[in-house]
């Protein structure tokens, strides 16, 4: 990326193909949120399901482990034999790889709420699923959040992969600008990625404070026109 | 009101928790449960709103076999303080009072009004507090706000389980002082579970002695004081009773737990502040390993601010203290005649073991003089 034309080859790149970089974009975009919406329509019931199944947690949990080991090329590789070629099989590799965090921090969110507070929710007269709702989904929240940005970035990053196997997305222009040995074309599909990336973490780590308690008070308190921090 | 017939409970994994347990709580009535630890008072209570389900004999709440009732129906006519406090730490202390009248539907501004009311009664500022959330309150405030939570819909029924357990003695005083006008004025039937016996005899109608899970006598105060019904009773009453003590005995004898404990890197601002919320005059200094490094006085503090000093650590008395190993009453008593302020306690390694207030020697004194 040293060579002196490199940053006008890259604006001239950039002019002649943008309608195909938003495109890409904008794939990328489409895959990842489909993954991630799989992953999550998921992964947090059953996370959730798995607190009041304890005994078989450690097993669903190792097996998510292994699709999260699996070098992700590799996973990809496995899949043709299922889905053939395309962004089907790309969106199920990026499921089972990031499916590991969302249903950790689920399990562990809601397993280390406090087991007084639980138990002072039902001595009050909550129901199961009141408990649920009121008390341990709120204080697991950004403890799963934060398992949902993990899975965000590693999605947004692996699917740049499924353009190896035929899917769309910015991992084209990455590969094809590996194949043509042009480094404004591999940068015009890393830039975007990487944006992406950040701006969805970043996003979500904004999300992830405003689920604490002491946001919510805060706003509470704001509402209610009093002064928090005394 | 609640009334216990044979009632027996076995964990799965084989304990046997309560043992024949028989008892007719009175409507309107302060019962207190007592026992060493482990004796089965959590678990009784906890039969009451079927936190735990008894695995043989019946209760009857309100005349009905509460096996027969909805659990969360009969939870929400309960009120009920956990051990643990249990507070929920993402909602406000207004939100927590209102959980159970929130479950119940009533209207807002019913609610608003029932909240506003028992910090009123709590004594706790309702501008300062009702939107602030547990962890900035105190331990003693956190326990009230447990307790105003179990009245806040008005049950008939109120558990209690050590409500006022891990609190500094003055503030465990003053709350039960306000538990015991609350009690007068709405009449309600009050179960209430300690292992701390002048709390039992300050608080209670009627006390259970209860051990090992069963019960060992049953009786008012002065039938307890008595006439104990076996020598466990009156060991366990004559805990409470300081008189056999000489002067020379060490001053264990009158161990209290510290009231205000400050790190040694507190700033000083901050410690007058909360040393003013919570109405005390003294505090001991600390470190992180529970190491004493001196006390401070609400009046030394003040000084120390207007000179500008910052941390606690630069503003330490250091001179009055006793050991642990060699300190006795007599030591204790001549300080306080100097000097109202507790006494700090601690070990030859310099480990705080705990206070000796004036109150507590008080106490100790008239118990002499009695007898
Ligand atoms: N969930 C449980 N499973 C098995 N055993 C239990 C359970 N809860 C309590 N126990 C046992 O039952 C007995 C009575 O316990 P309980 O909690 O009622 O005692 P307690 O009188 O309240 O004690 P403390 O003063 O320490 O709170 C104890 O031996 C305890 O170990
Ligand atoms: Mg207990």
């Amino acid at each position: 990326m040293n060579n002196p034309g490199f940053i006008e080859a890259f604006i001239d790149y950039v002019s002649k193909n943008y309608m195909r970089i938003l495109t890409a974009t904008g794939e990328h975009i489409y895959i990842s949120l489909i993954a991630l919406a799989i992953t999550l329509v998921t992964c947090i019931p059953l996370g959730i399901y798995l607190t009041r199944n304890e005994k078989i947690a450690p097993y669903v949990i190792s097996i998510a482990n292994v699709f999260q080991t699996i070098p992700s090329l590799a996973l990809l590789g496995f899949l043709i034999f299922v889905f053939g070629i395309g962004n089907d099989n790309a969106i199920c590799a990026l499921v089972m790889y990031a499916m590991l965090p969302v249903l950790q921090n689920t399990y562990t969110g809601i397993k280390n709420v406090d087991k007084a507070t639980v138990q002072a929710a039902k001595g009050m007269g909550m129901t199961n699923f009141q408990i649920l709702m009121k008390v341990q989904i709120p204080l697991a929240l950004p403890v799963i959040i934060s398992g949902v940005r993990v899975a965000s970035v590693w999605i947004i990053g692996t699917a740049a992969l499924a353009a190896a196997i035929g899917g769309g997305g910015l991992g084209r222009l990455i590969f094809s600008g590996l194949s043509l040995i042009r480094d404004e074309i591999i940068f015009a599909g890393a830039l975007p990625a990487t944006a992406l990336a950040l701006l969805t973490d970043m996003v979500l780590k904004k999300f992830q404070k405003y689920t604490t308690p002491e946001e919510r008070a805060k706003r509470i308190a704001k509402k209610m026109k009093v002064n928090f921090n005394h | 009101m609640v009334y216990f017939e044979n009632v027996e409970k076995r964990y799965p994994d084989g304990t046997l928790a309560v043992d024949g347990l028989n008892l007719e709580v009175e409507s309107g009535e302060f019962v207190v449960l007592i026992g060493p630890s482990g004796c089965g008072k959590t678990t009784s209570l906890k039969m009451i709103n079927r936190l735990e389900e008894c695995t043989g004999g019946k209760i009857y709440v309100n005349g009905k076999d509460i096996m027969t009732l909805n659990p969360v129906k009969l939870r929400r006519q309960i009120g009920y303080v956990i051990q643990e406090r249990g507070l929920m730490p993402h909602h406000t202390v207004a939100e927590n009072i209102a959980t159970v009248p929130l479950l119940l539907g009533w209207p807002k501004k019913k609610i608003d009004a029932r909240v506003d009311e028992l910090l009123d009664m709590a004594g706790l500022p309702k501008e300062k507090y009702k939107y602030r959330l547990p962890a900035q309150m105190s331990g003693g405030q956190q326990q009230r706000i447990g307790v105003l939570r179990a009245l806040a819909s008005d049950p008939e029924v109120v558990l209690m389980d050590e409500p006022f357990g891990a609190l500094d003695p003055i503030s465990r005083d003053n709350l039960q002082n306000e538990l015991l006008t609350i009690h007068k004025k709405l009449k309600k039937t009050i179960i209430f579970v300690t292992h701390d016996i002048s709390e039992a005899l300050k608080l209670a109608d009627r006390i259970v002695l209860m051990r090992r899970g069963k019960i060992e006598q049953i009786g008012t105060p002065d039938e307890l004081i008595n006439n104990p019904a076996t020598k466990f009773v009156e060991e366990f009453i004559g805990s409470d009773q300081l008189s056999q003590i000489s002067g020379d005995a060490s001053v264990t004898a009158l161990l209290e737990d510290v009231i205000m404990e400050v790190n040694l890197n507190a700033a000083i601002e901050d410690v007058l502040e909360d040393m003013q919320d919570r109405d005390v005059k003294s505090a001991q200094v600390t470190d992180a390993k529970r190491r004493w490094h001196g006390s401070i006085y609400l009046s030394t503090l003040k000084k120390a601010k207007r000179e500008g000093k910052q941390l606690v650590k630069e503003t330490l008395s250091v001179n009055r203290k006793l050991y642990v190993e060699d300190g006795n009453l007599k030591d204790a008593a001549e300080m306080l005649v100097d000097m109202e302020a507790p006494i700090p306690i601690i070990n030859s390694a310099n480990e705080l073991q705990g206070i000796v207030t004036e109150k507590g020697m008080a106490k100790y004194t008239i118990n002499k003089l009695i007898k």
